[in-house]
């Protein structure tokens, strides 16, 4: 937590003296978060816990697209292709190898960080927009390579491939449902973990320098052109962990859930979380999650427009995201607390 | 050899489309230095507002006509309202304003009039053209309706006054602006008049995608394509590149095995990232130099 809030205090410098008080406010605040991710699901129903599965999920893409886009400052309109290469591995080779779903997500990280690091090649010379248009190139273009004829016989072509759904092991009480939602919480937390002390070490201070300045950065001895495929290829192994972990946890893969629309609502999900603020994206997440699920209950299609109409009060309002919301907030308890 | 003819001429017809898109994305970048993720949505709607019109009883040109205003328009009206208070952000947050009008512009049009295939009319017909077996009267329309549109465009910028200050906004707006010339309604009138080629393009190639609201996916993409290869500072460029892409595509479809129908968009995406890795600024677009 505490990573996080160096980044806000860095991007907002006229807040006026913050840090300690503010500080336990966030820990508190995370704290209650995580024990309420660990609790809730023995009080609710099965399929809430699926629910909660697919937010820890969409969580760790946005996370995921953050550590490029908010670490390094490159752009990816792509993130729904990478999704699909981990999801697809992981169905793969559960169905055709019969490997263990444990094991499967560190070699869609492996396969996905490979693919994130090729992609980043040509990505190297790109920037702003050109990197826009690449990416979002891709995610177009990948439903139809999911569907090419000569992979028909690992990919299930247009139909996809079922995915078993694990039972918990050591025959603990559990259902399936519940087992799976622990399980992605830790592989989460571990790699939110990772992920901010990633963002602290010597690498992330290389990429925010990239993102700030990339000629000075390169005068002052990052190599630049290591660094911008290095973010590629992490971003795109966490990337590819969430779609192993999709794929186990809908049971399904099939080319048409991974298109550009996938990559546009994690796109989303990062600008209402707060660019480059870790934690904004579980914020991102459930509401690229649950603002569909309204809006389609109110009127098929309607979900789209939402999302647009959403997003632009977003830009003109809080361009910080949910950042800016957690800043007024602590704003507003320091002030409290003096009074 | 006649069916490498016939797959040129068809290439060009295609080609001609992919031009307009290319052209239409490169008029509002050169404007405002910002890729548009909408146009193709944008000329969804057009195409989808001019079925509609027909649909009233209007005739093919009179609702074609109406179409292309109304599209002027509400390009002119989408960058005062949505995009003129952008103009200062980072480009992230353009990037996400395009989105989010891609996102509004593709589901409304799915809430108004549905997600399923239309038919769209053509008013060329489609049979053979010239009693001649190459390509048919619709095709030979596609590429006939694109030249006048480019013949219109090259004299109205190149002897106007007002496609005279649309140019030198856009080229360097500091200087246009001491001469007095309007650069903020310069931009807005190159978006109205991109949201109209976009129209253009999306009326002429409904009759062979059908009307849906996807129906300009692959096009949009096969348009950036035309605009990378052409380089996106160069309407010209955006042209030749949209005809180039165009005949590229139907070869690769007919010569290379393996590589039919499905692999469209795939090609798409591999022009795309050659053309940048081996030439960034395309064939006829000029470096962009940064100065620290």
């Amino acid at each position: 937590m505490s990573a996080a809030e160096e980044v806000v205090a860095e991007g907002h410098q006229a807040v006026e003296a913050v840090p300690k008080r503010a500080m336990t406010l966030g820990t508190g605040t995370s704290l209650v978060v995580l024990a309420a991710l660990l609790i809730a699901p023995v009080f609710v129903k099965n399929f809430i816990i699926f629910q909660m599965t697919m937010l820890l999920i969409y969580g760790l893409a946005v996370l995921a697209l953050n550590i490029l886009t908010g670490g390094s400052g490159q752009f990816s309109l792509g993130q729904s292709a990478f999704y699909a290469v981990g999801a697809y591995t992981t169905a793969v080779l559960m169905e055709h190898f019969n490997v263990n779903y444990a094991l499967t997500l560190p070699i869609a990280g492996v396969v996905c960080f490979g693919f994130g690091f090729l992609f980043g090649q040509p990505a190297l010379r790109l920037s702003g927009v050109y990197l826009a248009l690449a990416t979002f190139a891709l995610a177009t273009a990948m439903p139809q390579l999911l569907k090419l004829n000569f992979l028909e016989h690992w990919t299930g072509g247009v139909q996809g491939l079922v995915v078993t759904k694990p039972d918990a092991p050591f025959g603990l009480p559990m259902s399936q449902d519940m087992w799976l939602y622990y399980f992605t919480l830790v592989v989460v937390i571990a790699i939110y973990i990772f992920s901010v002390n990633l963002l602290r070490s010597r690498s992330g201070r290389a990429f925010m320098a990239i993102r700030d300045n990339e000629i000075a950065a390169s005068a002052m001895g990052v190599d630049v052109a290591l660094y911008k495929t290095l973010a590629f290829g992490v971003s795109a192994a966490i990337t590819g962990v969430a779609g192993s972990l999709g794929a186990i946890a809908v049971q399904f893969v099939a080319p048409d859930s991974y298109t550009i629309t996938l990559a546009i609502s994690l796109f989303l999900g990062m600008v209402v979380g707060g660019v480059g603020w870790l934690p904004g994206s579980i914020v991102g997440a459930a509401f690229i999650i649950f603002v569909p699920n309204i809006a389609e209950g109110i009127s098929k299609g309607l979900s789209g427009a939402v999302f647009g109409v959403l997003l632009f009060a977003v830009i003109y309002l809080v361009p910080h995201g949910a950042r800016q919301v957690a800043i007024m907030g602590q704003q507003l308890a320091g002030r409290l607390r003096k009074n | 050899m006649e069916l490498f003819t016939n797959q040129v001429l068809a290439g060009i017809a295609t080609g001609a489309i992919y031009a307009c898109m290319a052209l239409a994305v490169v008029m509002i970048y050169q404007a405002i230095d910002h890729l548009n993720f909408a146009q193709g949505e944008m000329a969804m709607f057009s195409t989808f507002t001019s079925w509609q019109l027909m649909q009233w009883g209007i005739p093919y040109w009179a609702a074609f006509v109406i179409t292309l205003a109304l599209s002027f328009v509400a390009g002119i009206a989408i960058e005062r309202i949505l995009f003129k208070p952008l103009a200062k952000a980072p480009v992230l947050t353009n990037v996400a304003g395009f989105i989010a009008l891609f996102a509004i512009i593709n589901s409304s049009a799915g809430l108004i009039w549905d997600f399923t295939i239309k038919q769209y009319p053509t008013p060329f017909g489609s049979s053979p053209f010239l009693g001649s077996q190459l390509i048919s009267t619709h095709q030979a329309g596609m590429i006939g309706v694109t030249v006048l549109l480019l013949l219109g465009l090259y004299f109205f910028f190149q002897y106007t006054r007002i496609g005279l200050a649309m140019r030198a906004a856009a080229s360097v707006p500091e200087s246009a602006r001491l001469v007095g010339i309007n650069t903020s309604w310069m931009i807005a009138l190159g978006w109205g008049m991109a949201t109209a080629i976009g129209a253009i393009a999306g009326m002429l190639i409904a009759p062979v995608v059908f009307l849906e609201p996807n129906m300009m996916g692959g096009v949009l993409i096969y348009g950036f394509a035309a605009a990378v290869l052409g380089g996106l500072t160069s309407p010209f460029g955006a042209v030749v590149g949209g005809f180039l892409v165009g005949i590229f595509e139907n070869l690769a479809g007919t010569y290379i095995p393996g590589v039919g129908n499905e692999l469209k968009l795939p090609i798409a995406l591999a022009l795309i990232i050659s053309v940048l890795v081996v030439k960034p600024a395309g064939l006829f677009g000029r470096h962009i130099v940064k100065r620290v």
